[in-house]
């Protein structure tokens, strides 16, 4: 098998496969319940921004 | 404590997953790309395809420059209607001394990869000249200013030497009379055998019906004259192309 | 002097210009060198008068850098202005050749300028000034790095300087939506670092614990195109002092490589960012918190995913290989999952305060921009099957679907948000007028749909005529007939683009006078008087 034949198939398998399982992963680590209270802060964020300093 | 601990382990995370997107994009982008670099080994070299010639090569320069691209395309596609139309689908071959290729994304005027030998000289530097003078309903812009544009073959040895340099076969001989090659391209009355060596199948000719003078409009008419007449498809089989 | 060391540096610059004149290798470089030298001359001159008078009081200290985000603001506004009118000219051009002038002015020079001025002279400004202005304030800090706002601004405009002008005068790589050539690049690539060292510089002084998302968005949109950019533009120049480079990839593989970087541009520059727009301003403009902030990272991280894929569904049927066509189809038909995602957390903001649609027109013109982000991102897809494809590739179809994302999506978003921030910047208390918002809205609304419509028709009816056999096994048409049938369509495109500038241009006078400190004197929309216009009660 030629170098090419050999890496096109890989980008078509291998690659495709590990980069969706690699996107669940993602998904899920979004969704885990720990994530609901920062996600909800993250959010706010733009709400409250007039001044250069922490939020009090 | 421990809620810090918590708030400085998602500020990492956070950072870690910005890298991540980096990543991300790398390799898809990778994955994609790399195995057609690798394509050269395996498509079959067809019987025909050789550089263009100094003075093709500049013709196409003018194609670029004047955003050609922008309208036509060099790409026929393998559906009936535009065989019928065009000729032969193109290869991947027919473009492999393409820098930049040209296949174009828009077909505001018809596909120009086999637009050579299908017209006159004269219908092109006419057609350039006026478009509407031949193709009442062409919405062309005019480019008859190329024809009072002098083309200076002086130092165009170098556009070969750039090309040579990304792995385009220009051998130093071609590359020693780029100059002189340029110029005997366009006068029927220069000795041309050897211009027909380096170059099989070059047009030669007056291409812009003056003989007096070498312009910008001799080299897009000898780039035109030339696209998609390298190959030969009386004798070229189908079977052994790769796609 | 204020601004010593950088004034000596532009006069340096200046008269290197000019030496790169004086020994161009060609003509085109020595008129290119010429320009830039002028540019350079005048921004010298500029900087020198600067020094005689005090430096103008800032408007409003809110202790961010807001000075760069306000040129930005007003750059923003200019360029749109510029950008769509060439883009009516060139629509004219198609219509009527004879507003072709040659050499300079014909349609092939002057098309790469349209989309280049819109893209990145508009869009980019649009970018760089929101990205700063959200930057800071999500951060809760100043702009990194000082004065390099300064330099990324300002050599931002250089670098639209330097491409528009060598369009004109025929410098191009012929690489779409990437034209300008090596030198022009190497600038770019300059500039952009420096962006990036802002921006990322920004987010790693902050004073909030999270990284805000609409941040995720501009700096994927910012590290992508920086290496979209180096990659697709590499090349070996003929000459250094010479305008012209050969690609360092040839046929399929550069094929290949321009639109890997063509459609991450339109996925990465046009999308990604924007999107970081409309993570932000939507929530702001509504005052209430984006409607999932869990969606919003599925969808940038599905975004990121699978755009960078999608590339090669701009070469169906070509020569590039079969399964390279087939990847780009499925992931661009994946892309529209993500797409409506966003969509959806977008719209859903305002969940609870729909009102607002009614009664706030830049909230108004931000649902528009949403749905048309939904819209083309739908039909992206669609378009992006082989099938759909082999009708629709080369025709007007494909024109229209990126306009209809570029007047909806981009510009809209692009309006809304200033529209939302100049007041802020120039501390004014509202709008010069609010009713001049919805002038542009409907305006604008008018004249995508017109564009869009007609692009519809004008590329299904090329496609098909292209394709049309009579009873003999004959082609019916041949190309010059299909021409000549485009040309009421492209009358009415040109119409359509023209509603679409004339919008642009009351809000460019809305937003003047809005600087100027001035308030027309109007009802506000949605007030009581539409509840009871014959009230009988006394005013207050």
């Amino acid at each position: 098998m030629d170098t090419y034949t050999a890496m096109r198939a890989f980008a078509d398998s291998w690659a495709l496969l590990a980069m969706t399982l690699f996107f669940f992963g993602v998904v899920i680590f979004a969704l885990r319940p720990g994530g609901r209270n920062a996600s909800h802060q993250a959010a706010q964020i733009p709400l409250i921004d007039e001044h250069p300093e922490p939020r009090p | 404590m421990a809620l810090m601990d918590k708030h400085a382990i998602l500020e990492r995370n956070a950072t870690l997953l910005l890298a991540g997107s980096l990543l991300v994009v790398t390799v898809g982008g990778i994955v994609e790309i790399a195995p057609l670099f690798y394509l050269e080994n395996t498509i079959e070299k067809v019987e025909g395809m050789r550089p263009y010639s100094p003075l093709e090569l500049a013709g196409r320069n003018i194609y670029i420059r004047e955003g050609c691209y922008v309208c036509h395309s060099q790409m026929v596609r393998p559906f009936r209607d535009e065989v019928e139309r065009y000729g032969h689908y193109s290869l991947a071959a027919e473009s492999m001394y393409d820098r930049p290729f040209q296949w174009g994304s828009k077909r505001t005027g018809p596909d120009l990869a086999r637009v050579g030998d299908r017209y006159s000289n004269e219908w092109h530097v006419q057609h350039l000249m006026d478009p509407r003078s031949v193709v009442p309903e062409s919405i062309m812009p005019s480019y008859a200013f190329l024809k009072d544009t002098p083309l200076d073959p002086r130092g165009f040895s170098t556009h070969l030497v750039a090309n040579q340099r990304l792995g385009v076969p220009y051998t130093d001989d071609m590359v020693a009379v780029a100059e002189a090659d340029l110029t005997a391209q366009a006068d029927p009355n220069a000795a041309q055998t050897d211009l027909l060596a380096r170059y099989p199948k070059a047009k030669i000719g007056n291409f812009d019906g003056d003989p007096q003078a070498l312009t910008e409009m001799d080299a897009l008419v000898a780039y035109l004259q030339m696209l998609g007449t390298l190959i030969d498809f009386e004798t070229y089989d189908e079977t052994a192309g790769y796609r | 002097m204020t601004y010593g060391p950088q004034t000596i540096g532009v006069g340096l610059f200046a008269f290197l210009a000019l030496l790169g004149a004086a020994f161009a290798a060609d003509p085109l470089f020595a008129q290119h060198m010429g320009i830039l030298a002028i540019v350079l001359a005048i921004a010298t001159v500029v900087m020198l008068r600067r020094q005689f008078f005090a430096p103008a009081k800032t408007k409003v200290d809110t202790g961010y850098m807001d000075e760069v985000v306000r040129y930005g603001s007003i750059a923003t506004m200019a360029w749109g202005i510029v950008g769509l009118l060439v883009g009516v000219v060139v629509a004219l051009q198609l219509a009527w050749p004879a507003f072709n002038i040659e050499p300079w002015f014909t349609f092939g020079r002057m098309r790469p300028l349209h989309t280049s001025a819109v893209i990145f002279a508009f869009g980019g400004n649009a970018l760089i000034a929101t990205s700063f202005y959200v930057v800071q304030r999500t951060s809760r800090a100043r702009l990194f790095g000082g004065d390099l706002a300064w330099f990324v601004f300002w050599g931002y405009q250089l670098f639209i300087v330097m491409a528009a002008t060598g369009y004109l005068l025929g410098i191009t790589q012929s690489r779409e939506y990437a034209e300008p050539e090596w030198y022009v690049d190497l600038w770019l690539t300059v500039v952009w670092v420096a962006y990036l060292v802002v921006f990322l510089g920004t987010i790693l002084k902050r004073k909030e614990p999270h990284i805000y998302v609409a941040n995720w968005f501009y700096l994927a949109f910012i590290v992508t195109i920086a290496m979209l950019h180096v990659v697709n533009n590499l090349a070996i120049p003929v000459s250094f002092l010479g305008v012209k480079s050969y690609s360092a990839f040839a046929g399929v593989q550069d094929a290949l490589t321009q639109w890997w970087y063509g459609h991450n541009a339109v996925g990465f520059f046009l999308t990604a960012g924007f999107l970081g727009m409309m993570y932000y301003f939507v929530p702001k403009q509504a005052a209430r918190p984006i409607y999932s902030y869990r969606l919003s990272i599925i969808h940038f991280w599905a975004l990121i995913f699978l755009y960078i894929w999608a590339g090669p569904h701009h070469l169906h049927y070509t020569a590039l290989p079969d399964w390279a066509q087939t990847l780009g189809m499925v992931f661009s038909i994946m892309l529209w999952m993500p797409s409506w995602g966003g969509m959806i957390n977008g719209l859903m903001t305002l969940s609870g305060a729909w009102d607002k649609i009614r009664t706030d027109p830049i909230i108004r013109m931000m649902v528009a921009a949403i749905a048309f982000y939904g819209m083309s991102t739908f039909e992206g897809p669609v378009m992006s099957i082989k099938a759909v494809n082999s009708l629709s590739h080369y025709t007007d179809w494909t024109i229209g679907h990126v306009h209809s994302g570029a007047l909806g999506w981009v510009g809209l978003i692009s309006f809304a948000a200033i529209y939302h921030m100049v007041p802020k910047l120039w501390a004014r208390e509202r709008l010069y007028s609010v009713r001049m918002v919805t002038w542009h809205f409907w305006l604008a609304m008018l004249g995508i749909v017109v564009y869009a419509a007609v692009m519809w028709v004008s590329g299904i009816m090329q496609g098909l005529m292209w394709r049309e056999y009579d009873a003999q096994g004959f082609l019916v048409y041949s190309f010059a007939e299909t021409v000549q049938a485009m040309f009421p369509y492209y009358v009415m495109r040109a119409i359509g683009g023209a509603l679409y500038l004339a919008g642009a241009l009351i809000m460019a006078f809305n937003i003047t006078m809005t600087i100027l400190g001035h308030q027309r004197e109007e009802q506000p929309i949605g007030a009581p008087v539409a509840k009871a216009p014959s009230s009988l009660q006394p005013a207050e």
